[in-house]
């Protein structure tokens, strides 16, 4: 039996882990030290492991994130913070032109074994500028992995699998998960990037979604079950790598995709996961792929606003009702 | 406990190498006589590039520092073998000073398998890290901040390795080179930021765009830093300043920033004639031209002259030699498109 935590807590699980277990780890980040994050999510590890391994920064993103490559290169394992992910369209220089394509274009010369951590995603009431879900705008770019944890367990996990990888991570924190509770193993506990879970298994409908929304996408299901629609609920977990054979084995039972995306509507990652599926498995489908988004819209600050804008329980158990026909 | 993880470092007989020096002395004459060396074997290399352009067999775009050589003489000199080095789109100099084979960068500028990256990164992203060349970079001012990055990094292991990082004199007028001064200055990380001003970003003169007249070092009391300008065109000064420079950050003194005033004889790339240039100016320049400038005091200094005809010929036939290698080789393999992405060496994105 492991210990029930919240989702923040489990960040600082993982990187405690790792970074005990390997002294190349080093963090740097804004108010991560002293001040424990803006978070809270790196509390207690600058007592942990000093301030030459938890290093505060300027408000700086492309020196925070050009310092990480750099010590990338040159054999360190660095974690860098970002805080609200909103901010990586300040330092994407680093992240798209140099992060991502430094191995490439050195034909393997450069190893990045880096992190990125990004608070992630709405339902703050934080407005347009604090409050995206930008995994999409990541995931478009060739040599990043994009990770997002939906569960304490899986912040642990994953983030050790993310700290271990030779290849830089994006590892999207969902800010409304952070006071949410689950179990995390006993002892060491290392996950592997690329793999999407089901979490809830059923025979009618499969449901993708990822991080804050496989919590609402397994409660739709509960009120659907309800009505008798059995669904399978895929948590991806994963953009990149992108664990299409779970989805693809999911739909194949079920003949019905449903994503539950939360980011803006165009280029969103289920658009990409409908294309590959609408490919691959067209002959299983007994009905269109249906995407439930954010709509196309800059995300509004006033609870009303937001709540209508971002895949609500209703929402989804609606689209799915009417998605069966 | 520090983890000490060093990339091999292999020195290379063709790239200068500080000996017996001292921070304060002069260089020794040998070393100097390297340093002339270096220079001319990036003149030539930089007009058979040049040539071959003309020949329409480099594609894309090159940027040439035919006129700057002494900077990238006088740093590479002044650095250690375990050094890390940082440079820009105007790179070809400074990777082959740090050793990369000029074959190797040859064919990289012609598009060949043989190529320092196999072709994937062209002119403007040369890199060479078994001679700790971390890379150029085509971004301006991006390179600042992963320089300094490399330098925390040294700094955590406990290494007293130095970062150079070469960049233009446009790079002061964007926001990384801000963030990158302030972070180094305040984490007292070791590097050596030099500032190779030739006098225009890009097309326009670099005074038409700069509320001061010196770029980098008008800036440094920003950052706590001295002002340092320089003779860029004088390959003993700039190897003193660089010296002096390393030695401070080795002892934890932290970051300098060094303007080195020079100038480039052609335009900004390939593409450019530099015709927005005043003849006056550009005839002036050239009666600077550090190659014949440097030639003469070694030889007032006491150096034979057959020794610096003998670094000619030398440097003539390695550039003849690289050419004729870069051009028999295949051209890069479209098998590799798809290799390099991802550490496991492929592309693959999903499961």
């Amino acid at each position: 039996m492991g210990q029930v935590i919240t989702y923040r807590e489990a960040v600082a699980v993982g990187l405690a882990q790792e970074m005990a277990r390997d002294p190349s780890v080093v963090m740097i980040g804004e108010d991560i030290g002293a001040a424990g994050g803006v978070f809270k999510a790196t509390a207690g590890l600058l007592e942990k492991f000093g301030p030459e391994r938890v290093r505060d920064t300027p408000i700086s993103e492309q020196a925070i994130l050009g310092a990480a490559m750099g010590a990338a290169m040159t054999g360190l394992r660095p974690v860098a913070e970002v805080m609200f992910a909103d901010f990586v369209s300040v330092c994407h220089d680093v992240i798209a032109n140099q992060i991502a394509k430094a191995r490439y274009m050195t034909n393997g010369q450069v190893a990045l074994p880096l992190v990125v951590r990004f608070g992630n995603g709405g339902g703050l009431r934080f407005g347009a500028q604090h409050s995206q879900s930008v995994e999409s705008w990541l995931m478009a770019v060739p040599g990043l992995k994009v990770v997002v944890p939906s569960t304490p367990a899986d912040v642990v996990g994953l983030m050790a699998a993310a700290v271990r990888d030779d290849d830089p991570v994006m590892f999207l924190e969902e800010k409304a998960l952070y006071p949410t509770s689950g179990e995390v193993p006993e002892g060491e506990h290392v996950d592997q990037l690329g793999t999407a879970r089901v979490r809830r298994d059923g025979a009618d409908v499969t449901i993708v979604a990822l991080g804050t929304m496989v919590h609402r996408a397994l409660a739709a299901a509960e009120q659907l079950a309800a009505e008798g629609t059995d669904c399978e609920v895929v948590d991806l977990r994963s953009l990149v790598p992108l664990d299409v054979s779970t989805v693809a084995g999911s739909v194949r039972k079920t003949g019905r995709l449903f994503t539950v995306e939360e980011n803006p509507r165009l280029c969103g990652w289920g658009a990409e996961l409908a294309s590959i599926v609408a490919e691959e498995c067209f002959y299983d489908l007994d009905a269109p792929i249906r995407r439930i988004t954010t709509p196309h819209v800059p995300l509004p600050a006033a609870d009303s606003l937001e709540d209508a804008a971002i895949p609500s329980v209703e929402r989804v158990a609606s689209e799915v009702r009417s998605g069966l026909g | 406990m520090r983890p000490v993880i060093l990339r091999p470092v292999i020195s290379s007989a063709t790239a200068p190498r500080a000996r017996d020096r001292s921070p304060t002395g002069p260089a020794p004459l040998e070393l100097r006589a390297e340093m002339y060396r270096a220079q001319v074997r990036v003149r030539y290399f930089e007009k058979e590039a040049y040539d071959l352009f003309l020949q329409n067999l480099v594609k894309g775009t090159s940027h040439l520092s035919i006129g700057q050589e002494a900077i990238a003489a006088g740093v590479a000199a002044a650095l250690r073998p375990d050094d890390y080095v940082f440079a820009t789109y105007r790179g070809h100099a400074h990777a082959l000073l740090r050793g990369a084979p000029m074959a190797a960068v040859l064919g990289e500028l012609l598009g060949r398998q043989t190529g320092l990256m196999a072709g994937k990164g062209g002119s403007m992203h040369l890199t060479y890290t078994p001679n700790n060349f971390m890379g150029s970079y085509a971004i301006v001012g991006a390179h600042l901040t992963i320089a300094n990055g490399a330098a925390w990094s040294a700094q955590y292991r406990g290494t007293d390795q130095v970062t150079a990082v070469f960049f233009g004199d446009g790079t002061t007028n964007i926001g990384a080179f801000h963030e990158a001064l302030n972070l180094a200055a305040t984490w007292k990380l070791p590097v050596v930021f030099m500032c190779e001003n030739n006098l225009y970003m890009e097309y326009t003169p670099i005074s038409q765009v700069t509320a001061v007249p010196r770029p980098a070092a008008d800036r440094a009391s920003a950052y706590g830093l001295e002002p340092v300008v320089v003779d860029g065109n004088d390959a003993d000064v700039v190897y003193q300043t660089t010296l002096e420079a390393a030695s401070r950050a080795r002892a934890g003194e932290g970051p300098s920033l060094v303007e080195a005033v020079t100038y480039r004889h052609g335009g900004h790339s390939r593409a450019d004639p530099g015709k927005y240039r005043p003849d006056s100016e550009v005839a002036e320049w050239l009666a600077k031209d550090p190659l014949p400038r440097y030639r003469e005091r070694l030889l007032h200094d006491g150096v034979e002259s057959s020794v610096l005809d003998r670094i000619e010929a030398e440097a003539r036939a390695e550039v003849d030699q690289a050419r004729e290698q870069a051009k028999a080789a295949p051209v890069a393999d479209p098998a590799d498109v798809e290799r390099q992405v991802f550490a496991d060496g492929g592309a693959t994105w999903r499961r």
